[in-house]
């Protein structure tokens, strides 16, 4: 399955402000489906932030984010060039990861 | 994702586990095997501020440096923007909590040396109910709080 995340990284002052949309059904395992059958969890746990293989964010994530999870955060000491990631694990094992660079 | 056999029906018999579990009328357990390294399924399985304070470990003080960014009202339960911004210095963590959750923490987010202790997103909400921006400063517990109004809840179908 494939989970394509949009991502833009600009420097505002002296900080870089990341803004990244993923793509996640954000299941809470609280809903039933039309047949009254429980739809299991599917969820984002953990979202890795980092400018040049250096970490600048780690996030715990529960089930109440939105579905298509929106991310927005900021970073001292980056510059124009640098190649910002973003990776995330669910509740599945499930992974993606997406990168942008700094303008 | 490329799965084998065995993983696919390991995943489909923990799926079926929490069916049952779901519909004796227990309580539908978020934490599974495959939780990811390092998530920590109790502190999301909490049921109120107090006990994701207890978890933290502090006691919680109501602090003008914490700031919540949000909605008065909020038409859609299912998406509602929320900030957390602290501006007291060596905080460490923040964190989302709302009171009427089902699961009262939101988020978690560890912030580095050089991460800025501003951060926003979106999430679901039941119902009204108050949301706490939590900054972990030290071992102090620092927030604030807002009441934000649902008028349509996002866990509804």
């Amino acid at each position: 399955m494939a989970y394509p995340m949009r991502m833009r990284a600009n420097i505002e002052g002296d900080a870089v402000v990341v803004r990244v949309l993923m793509t996640h059904p954000e299941e809470t395992g609280l809903l039933k489906d039309k047949e009254g059958k429980i739809i299991p969890a599917h969820f984002i746990q953990t979202v890795t932030c980092k400018n040049n293989d250096k970490t600048v964010l780690t996030c715990d994530w529960g089930t109440a984010i939105s579905k298509n999870p929106f991310l927005e955060f900021r970073f001292k000491g980056g510059k124009s060039g640098d190649k910002v990631t973003v990776s995330w694990i669910d509740n599945k094992g499930d992974t993606s990861t997406a990168d942008t660079t700094v303008s | 994702m490329n799965q084998t056999r065995r993983q696919v029906m390991q995943i489909g018999a923990g799926a079926a586990a929490l069916g049952v579990a779901a519909s004796a009328g227990l309580m539908p357990s978020i934490a599974q095997a495959a939780d990811a390294p390092g998530w920590n399924a109790q502190l999301f399985e909490a049921k109120s501020f107090a006990d994701v304070a207890k978890i933290w470990g502090g006691t919680p003080t109501e602090s003008t440096d914490v700031s919540i960014i949000g909605p008065d009202i909020a038409e859609n339960g299912a998406v509602v923007p929320v900030g957390v911004k602290s501006n007291a210095a060596g905080t460490t963590a923040l964190g989302i909590v709302v009171e009427k959750n089902p699961t009262s923490l939101v988020a978690q987010f560890n912030m580095t040396d050089v991460s800025i202790p501003n951060v926003a997103t979106r999430i679901k909400m039941a119902q009204t109910s108050n949301v706490y921006a939590v900054a972990k400063v030290g071992d102090k517990l620092l927030f604030s709080k807002k009441e934000i109004k649902v008028t349509l809840g996002g866990c509804g179908g």
